[in-house]
């Protein structure tokens, strides 16, 4: 994205989570941002790269990021890393010893969690990150708080020089709320001062850091207590008080407007007098908090008779439809319901079809994904992306997925780990491009040296595809857009010690070639890998093609187009017919949208009466014209 | 919350439905509202369902509408129209667009399409106003016309003026030209029209 003009200060902009976020990073004066894309956090770089005056970058991973912060902020300068609730797994090696030597010039982490998983192999809940690593966490509930919190949080940050947690989720990052914003500050370097003690962390140097930290976490707990972030709003309904921070404070006080509240912005350390002064105002204490019942378990230890994971889901979002219809339940002292109830699932919505994401007509992942599952014996280990889809219909070819880059490790744990009933089978890793980068390299390198027997495809579609197509070292372009190095894949490959041979680079749209490269590169003895190198469909190197229809004179109804898996597809009719065998069989007589289709032609290739033919139009293309 | 606007638009991702509802946003803050705007797009770009949840009104906490509490519905395809119906409140309006969008699962035999989704609509009590937005725009000269369309067609159930709708709809075309500012008032126009018509029992 290229550099616009931010909107003048005061202006009161609808703006989402993320927005918002990336506004308050930028006015606080801020130098350098990293971060990898990952749903629900991937806006706040793609909008930070839009801002004068700062760098940016997309980092391979986000352990990287965080350590391109920490420096950045070594300098003296203000930083900001954002990732996904997983990314914060990855960095966590170096924040647990950033926590130890502190930050120079401010740096705030935002961690979004995506709570109900709406694009996630997990759903986790960061705020533990608070006391794992005792840093303080700030939790915004909606767009303003966003973009007031992170600009408190470089105060906090500089403060006592703590790295801060900003925890979002998914209902603070993609909500668009109204926001007024303020003006850049020009923050001047404090430039680098050496000294080892602080910056390198030995053990002996550490040890005397261990106690700074802990008296840090003791000061940030006094401060806890008396921040305007964590407010008592009294309310006049005495039934229940609610203890609750984020996205559920709004759908505790839109549940129960008049109910004494504990909100907490500042929600590690906690506010432990605060806590107890609510305690005081009601009967009922409750604990509304996504996901984990940390403050519940807390206030247990501190000896409080709370209410929270016992009758309110430990998973998902706690919206309305689910706080309140629990609360009144726990308040008439009626038992709790049984999980799904609480989640707030309705009897009175139409059983329906689901529609799952599926791969993009004329994706590249539909070519390996037809041709693993015509073929037999294969157990796949898959990875995170788009092409994680191939476990779902019709293609059902994935076996496994873990994480980022685990495709690797885990098809050689397979190879290593079989038995005698798995003697004859065939592993393979699916990988892509961006994930390989980010994790999986390690992992090939382990199987090469360990001399593992796994089949691996890369699927280099140049892109972070699932997360909408950002730029990464395989397409040669930076988070601007702007030319950079491009990676070459088989010559790093060959360097992680995969033999000249054994690398392929095959077109994913010729099915003959792919479905022969697989299937004698499984038979071999050895580490191949397969690299397939197609442009994603949504990124500008993909050029659309002519698009297909079928001949309806010629379709023989056999349903083999309709095993690619294209969402362009359609079946017009089916009819059932006895074969000769005795067999009955359904036939699908399709036809194709040619909206929709771009013409890859892997519909082509396995349709036997060859009845898929280019589409001729015979009206004009569309175009904007007066009537 | 009574004096809260709840406005839901559904469909699947691609078809513009997070647009339309920027645009009634707009729409909303122009009025001097308070707004929230949410979604649940997590894989959207792949085909799944979209829904876009519009809050608005003096103040809004929760960005989420709860189950039998919408005001409105804009469907975008009927299936989908029909998936968030029980979303409305009792005798709420729903405006459909009648495409029948068919993803692979259904044409892999596993599911099964709805033969007739508005109709299901209406037997659950639903007021549905449904109409062909496609053909709609395509017969004004562009496809791309169908969202304008869609908007057209929920201007009037809407607590503020449809001129206020139209003016946030032509606001975001000013700079592609006259000619398509003007292309999108006729559809605007013409989603108004059907949406009235259908709504109409004949």
């Amino acid at each position: 994205m290229a550099a616009v003009m931010p909107a003048p200060a005061a202006s009161r902009l609808l703006m989402s989570g993320n927005e918002a976020v990336s506004r308050a990073v930028w006015e606080s004066g801020t130098k350098v941002c990293a971060g990898y894309p990952g749903t629900p956090a991937t806006e706040m770089l793609e909008q930070l790269s839009t801002y004068p005056d700062m760098y940016t970058e997309w980092s391979v991973n986000e352990k990287v990021s965080l350590e391109v912060a920490i420096g950045a902020s070594m300098m003296g300068s203000r930083s900001f890393s954002a990732m996904k609730h997983v990314g914060l797994n990855v960095a966590s090696d170096a924040l647990m010893t950033l926590t130890l030597t502190g930050v120079e010039g401010g740096l705030v982490i935002a961690v979004a969690d995506d709570v109900g998983m709406s694009s996630s192999q997990n759903e986790q809940d960061s705020r533990h990150w608070g006391r794992f690593a005792h840093v303080p966490i700030l939790e915004p509930a909606d767009s303003q708080e966003a973009y007031d919190m992170t600009r408190y949080a470089y105060e906090l940050s500089e403060e006592f020089q703590v790295p801060v947690i900003l925890r979002l989720t998914s209902r603070i990052c993609h909500v668009k709320g109204l926001v007024t914003v303020g003006e850049r500050i020009e923050r001047k370097t404090t430039g680098f001062k050496r000294n080892a003690e602080r910056w390198v962390m030995v053990p002996g140097h550490a040890k005397r850091r261990i106690p700074l930290m802990l008296q840090r976490e003791q000061e940030l707990k006094r401060l806890s207590d008396r921040s305007p972030l964590n407010v008592i709003e009294p309310g006049t309904d005495r039934r229940v008080a609610f203890i609750t921070s984020g996205p559920a404070y709004m759908h505790v006080r839109e549940s129960f407007p008049d109910a004494p509240v504990l909100k907490l912005g500042l929600s590690y350390p906690w506010p432990l007098e605060k806590m107890a002064a609510l305690a005081e105002m009601a009967d009922t204490l409750v604990v509304v908090e996504e996901t984990e019942p940390l403050l519940e378990n807390e206030l247990k230890a501190a000896g409080f008779a709370v209410h929270g994971k016992d009758f309110l889901p430990r998973i998902g979002e706690l919206a309305p439809e689910v706080v309140k219809p629990a609360v009144e339940r726990l308040l008439r002292k009626e038992a709790a319901p049984a999980p799904e109830q609480a989640l707030g699932v309705l009897a009175n919505a139409p059983p329906l079809f689901p529609r799952p994401p599926t791969l993009c007509a004329s994706c590249p992942h539909m070519g390996i994904y037809y041709t693993l599952s015509q073929l037999k014996n294969l157990t796949i280990a898959g990875d995170i992306g788009c092409y994680t889809l191939g476990a779902g219909h019709p293609w059902n070819s994935l076996d496994s997925t873990i994480c980022m880059g685990a495709s690797m490790g885990v098809a050689l744990g397979m190879d290593k780990g079989r038995g005698e009933a798995d003697k004859n089978k065939k592993i393979l890793a699916v990988i892509g491009d961006s994930t390989f980068m980010h994790m999986g390299m390690q992992g090939l390198l382990d199987i090469t040296w360990n001399r593992g027997n796994v089949t691996v495809l890369l699927l280099d579609n140049g892109t972070v595809g699932m997360t909408g197509g950002q730029n990464t070292p395989a397409n040669g372009r930076d988070i601007h857009g702007q030319q950079a190095p491009r990676i070459d894949f088989p010559k790093l490959i060959e360097a992680l010690g995969v033999k000249k041979e054994r690398i392929h680079i095959v077109d994913p749209y010729q099915l003959p070639v792919l479905f022969k490269t697989v299937r004698d590169e499984v038979k071999i003895d050895d580490v191949s890998v397969i690299i397939a190198n197609r442009p994603c469909v949504l990124i500008e190197e993909f050029k659309p093609f002519k698009p297909y229809v079928v001949e309806e004179d010629k379709c023989t109804g056999c349903g083999n187009c309709v095993e690619v898996g294209c969402p362009a597809i359609h079946v017009t009719r089916r009819e059932k017919v006895v074969k000769p065998s005795g067999k009955e069989v359904e036939l699908a007589f399709t036809r194709i949208d040619s909206v929709a289709c771009t013409g890859c032609g892997l519909c082509v290739q396995p349709c036997a009466p060859e009845a898929i033919v280019h589409f001729e139009p015979t009206m004009p293309r569309i175009v904007v014209k007066p009537v | 919350m009574s004096n809260i606007t709840n406005i839901l638009v559904c469909g699947i991702g691609g078809q513009g439905v997070m647009t339309a509802t920027e645009i009634l946003s707009e729409a909303a803050i122009a009025e001097g509202h308070d707004v929230k705007k949410t979604e649940v797009a997590g894989m959207s770009q792949r085909g799944g369902v979209v829904t876009s949840h519009l809050r608005f009104g003096k103040k809004v906490l929760s960005p989420q509408i709860a189950p039998g509490t919408a005001d409105v519905l804009l469907g975008f395809e009927a299936a989908e129209a029909l998936r968030w119906s029980h979303y409305l409140k009792p005798g709420a309006m729903a405006l459909v667009n009648d495409a029948r969008l068919v993803p692979p699962v259904v044409e892999l035999g596993l599911f099964k399409y709805p033969d007739d989704p508005i109709g299901d609509m209406r037997a659950r009590g639903v007021k549905t106003a449904s109409f062909d937005a496609a053909t709609i725009a395509r017969d004004l000269g562009d496809l791309r016309l169908g969202n304008t369309v869609m908007l057209g067609a929920i201007a009037d159930q809407l607590p503020f003026s449809a001129d206020v709708l139209l003016a946030c709809v032509v606001k975001r075309f000013a700079r592609k030209g006259e000619q398509v500012v003007e292309m999108n008032r006729k559809a605007f126009a013409a989603g108004r029209a059907a949406a009235a018509q259908a709504a109409t029992p004949a």
